[in-house]
């Protein structure tokens, strides 16, 4: 069997396993649909901040949420989770190539993150009028979106070295995952309003960037003022999500374990 | 060659030996079994042979190759039974054997597989509705799917009602019969002896004896203890190395032998005292 066959024969059986645990996918996955409903919903109209409705700036900033919580706690809790349950201790002790394994979780988590990008379009363009970005904009989509992908997944692995065991897995893996995404202008916009200090350890993260970088997708230019710095700053985007590629594969390869026993 | 040459193996965990030297062989196309207290070392000493931990120190050559380094190929000619594993709950019996036999390049058919862990009827259910003996066999079908020619098996039985442990055990013979090398550890001093070619005893991680289920521990050449009630119906005890002449003696006078009894020490009393021997 080639390396190719395994890998894809372990994205189908995580797809699989995946789709029969309701509670992942209700949780997961419409989760992120619903707070955009709501805050849509709550906030409506609000603030015509250079054009742009509220409801249109949360569904921008919501993509970014929803990549971050699919990908980065799909990522730790189920690495958790396959540490724990005798996953990892299997696969190890048969000839497959440790990077099907990877390849496998990284085929769930790109699908999950297709899914649940175009759930959460839907919703702003059925429910609040969101108006399709030019044509010219979707590039800039297609690489910050393959970016974060990578990214908060990576973590998600480097963190769930330290998720001692599944079960308190989601509780360790949202506490950064909330707090970022208030400090970050996802929750909570423009993030210009926040007191300087905050923006500074916001911009260390790379959720400020990704949201940012999703708004220019979606929102008309003039609402650049909103932003930090007054731009969109894609560049430094760029950069700082590379910086995190690099830091997130050191972390994995530092911390990798096979097995949730300490001994 | 051997299929596991083990000299000096030694783990320490903390500053305290939980593998002190161990050596051992197991013969190609035989089957091992290992016995030994919880803690003794026999999980750990398992462990390394089969590549999931590394060792601190000694020799050790599984099928020729060091567990610590050995890749893909090695693994592909294994096989491992886990003791505990809660995998893959949610996809059926045939889905998993399915997709863990194609990791392997001469697998068996999931099918004939499933058929000879006794699951046939379990095939579309999911692993997460099976009983924790069903579950162990679906752990079975995954260590053998394979074709391995060494296979690991850890507490194999434990949750096993009576019948499905003595079909356990044929199916454990049928694969000794095809060649297939066996390493077997458990509590069950019954299931060693019905199966083992030979055995170790680990006690405070050491091998404290080998032998075969007849022979472990001086078993063979230890005293028999004939009982017996004479004419007068008064129990009678006698300890002796060969029991013939004593019965040819109670046979001349005419001792009614209805209650004669010949025993000698159980692998149970064995091994007993084997282990008691390092507390």
């Amino acid at each position: 069997m080639s390396t190719l066959t395994v890998s894809l024969s372990r994205g189908h059986v995580e797809i699989l396993q995946f789709l029969r645990d309701r509670a992942a996918v209700v949780f997961t996955f419409l989760f992120p649909a619903m707070l955009l409903l709501l805050f849509g919903t709550i906030f409506g109209s609000d603030g015509e901040d250079g054009g742009a409705a509220a409801s249109r700036i949360f569904t921008a900033s919501m993509i970014a949420y929803g990549i971050l919580t699919t990908a980065f706690v799909t990522m730790g809790s189920g690495l958790a989770l396959d540490r724990e349950d005798g996953t990892l201790k299997r696969l190890r002790g048969t000839p497959m190539p440790m990077v099907a394994y990877m390849i496998g979780k990284a085929l769930l988590v790109l699908l999950l993150s297709v899914a649940e990008t175009v759930l959460l379009l839907l919703v702003g363009v059925l429910v609040f009028d969101m108006p399709l970005p030019p044509a010219a904009h979707w590039l800039t989509f297609a690489w910050v979106f393959v970016l974060s992908v990578v990214v908060c997944s990576l973590l998600g692995v480097a963190v769930s070295a330290i998720v001692k065991n599944a079960r308190s897995a989601g509780a360790i893996l949202n506490v950064p995952v909330v707090a970022l995404q208030f400090i970050s202008g996802v929750f909570i916009y423009p993030v210009i309003q926040l007191p300087e200090w905050l923006q500074n350890v916001a911009s260390i993260f790379p959720v400020r960037w990704v949201a940012q970088a999703f708004r220019s997708v979606f929102l008309p230019d003039a609402a650049k003022a909103q932003e930090i710095g007054g731009a969109w700053h894609l560049g430094q985007v760029a950069m700082v999500l590379g910086v995190w590629c690099v830091v997130g594969l050191a972390l994995c390869l530092l911390t990798f374990r096979w097995s949730s026993r300490s001994k | 060659m051997e299929a596991i040459e083990v000299t000096g193996l030694r783990k320490t965990y903390g500053g305290r030996d939980a593998v002190a030297g161990v050596d051992l062989v197991v013969a190609r196309g035989e089957i091992f079994s290992l016995l030994g207290p919880n803690g003794a070392g026999k999980t750990t000493t398992v462990e390394i042979l089969e590549g999931h931990r590394r060792r601190d120190g000694g020799d050790v050559r599984v099928l020729g190759e060091d567990p610590g380094t050995a890749g893909g190929a090695w693994r592909s000619r294994i096989g491992i039974v886990l003791q505990d594993a809660e995998d893959a709950a949610d996809l059926t019996v045939h889905e998993m054997v399915r997709h863990v036999a194609g990791f392997y390049p001469d697998a068996r058919k999931p099918d004939e597989v499933i058929e000879l862990v006794g699951l046939t009827a379990k095939r579309t259910s999911k692993i997460r509705t099976l009983s924790g003996g069903q579950r162990r066999r679906v752990d079975v079908a995954l260590g053998i799917v394979g074709r391995p020619e060494l296979l690991f098996l850890d507490e194999p039985t434990t949750g096993f009602d009576p019948e499905a442990r003595r079909r356990f055990w044929d199916l454990i013979r049928t694969l000794a019969g095809d060649g297939t090398t066996i390493l077997l550890t458990t509590h069950y001093l019954d299931e060693a002896e019905a199966l083992a070619d030979r055995l170790a005893v680990v006690a405070a991680g050491k091998i404290v004896a080998t032998g075969t289920p007849a022979t472990l521990g001086g078993r063979a050449s230890a005293q028999a203890v004939v009982s017996w009630r004479d004419t007068g119906g008064t129990p009678r005890t006698e300890r002796v190395d060969d029991p013939a002449e004593l019965l040819g003696r109670l046979l001349a006078d005419g001792t009614d032998l209805t209650t004669l009894t010949v025993t000698r020490p159980t692998l149970e009393d064995t091994y007993l005292s084997l282990i008691g021997a390092t507390r």
